[in-house]
């Protein structure tokens, strides 16, 4: 299922506020089929790191590797070329538009101008059915009548609708009920199972070790350790988010995941 | 019509949609569907229509002829051409408040470039052109100001209200009334068209909405997309016949001393940008952006949509299309004197986009709520002053209208929202 390049690694990234630290020598990856959680607690950086790779914030030390080739990423431009998008927290839909518009929008198929409606209903349909989606009847509904977990079904749908291979998630699940949750969380499963490379960011470990196959644990902006979820505990986790060593990760996880 | 407001997350899934039969009975049933939902469309204001001619028809004696029908077209036409731009306006969750003004400076450029013996005089064509040139510069200067610098839209079109107000009235009190001569330009109200030119246009105007379904049609053959109900399809294309043939034959009713009336120009104009500005709602990349900025600036935005052009773009046409209606307004009365704008143009201009469905908020409504919401002001008004009814009254008679149609459509969203619309 994953293979050991990783689709996206950073190395030694550092980023200062002013005299704050907020990421110091982080190192972080995730491989083609593999959905990799970031966790910490408030403050411990992710935000920062995921503003990183999505081109909202430049790294002030490190590099980022696309593939296994430096790329540099100066804009949300940048990300989006290269195969990263980023649902966040806040969905960025519009409410008064339906599914098909919010699925295409800013990237309309047109000819000259003119909106070819067919195509782009067609496309959201075949996607949605890719990704399982089958709880939105009709794709000509408007946004503001979807629940929140058919909400982010659709952010998410829509970001991994222009053939993107690294998908972040900030929170997917934060807002969502039960059923709704696990809902999200299977859609997110299978993202990893059609080979895109999955970044999670959670503050709810329960649906991290749901889903997530390797865990990146931050604390204070540095790196404290990456887990395979199969052979680690809640509690160890935990105990790496609240109180864990920084140390350097590069090359430390060993194994691939299944 | 649907609602723009949110539904919160971990709210009740929407109702079941009941599967819909095809053909006359899926028309039925969506009818019933929709009017349960809420879902009225434009129906309150078409009906509200019906009810004050027939309520007129009755009361006044000059008001059910057809020469009164051809000057109501006129009279309609240049509120519906602002009402046009305040659609765009109010989709972005702005407001333009200089649309009444800018008015005035369209038709004082056209009054001033058509001036025989001015020394600038240039054909009427081009000075309309020029003029409405002019007011679409207005909205870039405004809209510029409002994207980029980030005014709030209600002070920089105030500031606009006051000194396109302050430059008109230092022209006219200099030299007082300018009589427009030109022909091209009075005809803009008082042109009327042929009995068979007017047959043609209707026809020409019916055919578009079968050929836009025919398009649509052609475009998703091979598609899985749901197929059109042909039975409703039908049901609005009669609708739409019966109202263009309609009208013109009223018109050509029309007999003023034995002359002969026919359809005015300034009703093509109308229903021509009307057709133009809903291509360019809906059917549009532009249009589509506009609709995404109103719901959700940031979103948009987040999209890779440039609001700041989306913004800058809707000015202009608002600025434009007030141009254009300034110069209707003119040619009614072949001048331009200290009297214009006339009346409330710019609140009946925005009352006629709000009562005709558009939200104050953003997002929603579309462009033929201001040509049903201009006609229901205007037929009203004409209706008042045919009962010789004093203009306090008709002011009052007027915002009652328009309280009871907002009002009327706050029920309708808590209604949709009730139901999961």
């Amino acid at each position: 299922m994953a293979n050991d390049t990783p689709l996206l690694e950073l190395r030694d990234i550092s980023k200062s506020f002013g005299s704050v630290q907020a990421l110091v020598d982080v190192d972080f990856e995730v491989r083609p089929g593999e959905v990799m959680a970031l966790v910490g607690d408030n403050g411990a950086g992710k935000s920062t790191l995921i503003k990183c790779i999505a081109g909202t914030h430049m790294a002030d030390g490190g590099r980022i590797l696309f593939e296994g080739h430096d790329v540099s990423i100066h804009g949300p431009k940048d990300a989006a070329r290269l195969g990263i998008e980023v649902v966040y927290q806040d969905l960025a839909l519009c409410d008064n538009l339906d599914v098909v518009q919010n699925m295409f929008l800013g990237r309309e198929v047109n000819k000259l101008q003119v909106l070819n409606e067919a195509a782009m209903e067609e496309k959201t349909s075949s996607t949605l059915s890719t990704l399982a989606v089958t709880t939105i009847r009709s794709v000509r509904q408007t946004v503001a009548t979807l629940s929140g977990g058919q909400r982010q079904s659709v952010a998410v749908a829509r970001a991994v609708m222009w053939n993107s291979k690294v998908v972040i998630l900030d929170e997917p699940t934060a807002a969502l009920g039960v059923a709704q949750t696990e809902q999200v969380l299977a859609l997110v499963r299978r993202l990893g199972e059609q080979g895109l490379g999955v970044v999670i960011i959670s503050h709810n470990l329960h649906d991290v070790f749901e889903t997530a196959d390797r865990i990146t644990v931050l604390r204070l902006g540095r790196n404290v350790g990456v887990y395979e979820r199969r052979t680690t505990s809640q509690q160890a986790v935990v105990e790496a988010i609240t109180a864990g060593r920084p140390i350097k990760v590069s090359g430390i996880p060993a194994e691939a995941p299944v | 019509m649907t609602t723009a407001d949110v539904v919160g997350p971990g709210a009740a899934p929407p109702p079941v949609e009941e599967e819909l039969a095809t053909g006359l009975a899926g028309v039925w049933q969506r009818a019933w569907l929709n009017l349960r939902t809420g879902n009225l469309g434009p129906l309150p204001i078409i009906v509200g229509e019906v009810v004050v001619v027939i309520l007129f028809g009755f009361t006044a004696t000059n008001f059910f002829t057809a020469v009164n029908f051809v000057n109501l077209i006129t009279q309609t036409a240049g509120t519906a051409m602002l009402a046009f731009g305040v659609v765009f306006v109010l989709l972005l969750g702005e407001i333009d408040l200089s649309i009444g003004y800018v008015a005035g400076i369209g038709a004082l450029i056209v009054a001033e470039l058509q001036l025989p013996g001015s020394g600038h005089q240039v054909p009427g064509i081009l000075a309309m052109v020029i003029a409405v040139a002019a007011c679409a510069g207005i909205g870039l200067l405004q809209g510029s100001i409002i994207a980029f610098v980030g005014v709030p839209s209600f002070v920089v079109t105030l500031g606009g209200f006051l000194i396109w107000q302050g430059l008109i009235l230092n022209v006219l009190e200099q030299r007082g009334t300018i009589i427009i001569q030109d022909r091209w330009i009075n005809y803009t109200d008082s042109y009327l068209f042929s009995h068979a030119a007017g047959y043609l246009i209707a026809a020409i105007f019916t055919s578009l909405y079968p050929l836009s379904i025919l398009y649509k049609t052609l475009v998703a053959r091979g598609t899985t997309i749901a197929q059109q109900n042909w039975a409703a399809v039908g049901a609005k294309a009669a609708g739409i016949a019966v109202a263009a043939f309609g009208t013109v034959a009223i018109c050509n009713h029309g007999r003023v001393i034995s002359q002969l009336q026919g359809l005015p120009l300034a009703g093509v104009i109308v229903v021509l940008f009307f057709v133009l500005l809903t291509f360019l709602a809906k059917w549009t990349t532009f249009g589509r952006h506009v609709y995404a900025v109103g719901g959700n600036a940031e979103a948009a935005r987040r999209a890779g949509i440039s609001v700041p052009r989306i913004r800058v773009l809707v000015f202009m046409i608002s600025g434009a299309t007030a141009g254009i209606g300034g110069i209707i307004f003119a040619a009614q009365v072949n001048s331009v004197a200290l009297t214009f704008p006339p009346g409330n143009l710019l609140l009946n201009a925005i009352a006629s986009a709000v009562i005709g469905g558009v939200s104050l908020f953003g997002g929603r409504g579309e462009v033929r709520g201001a040509l049903l919401g201009a006609l229901l002001i205007g037929t009203l008004q004409n209706g008042l002053n045919t009962l010789s009814i004093s203009n306090g009254w008709i002011y009052i008679v007027t915002g009652g209208v328009l309280l009871f149609a907002v009002t009327l459509d706050t029920f309708v969203v808590r209604l949709q929202k009730r139901s999961g619309r």
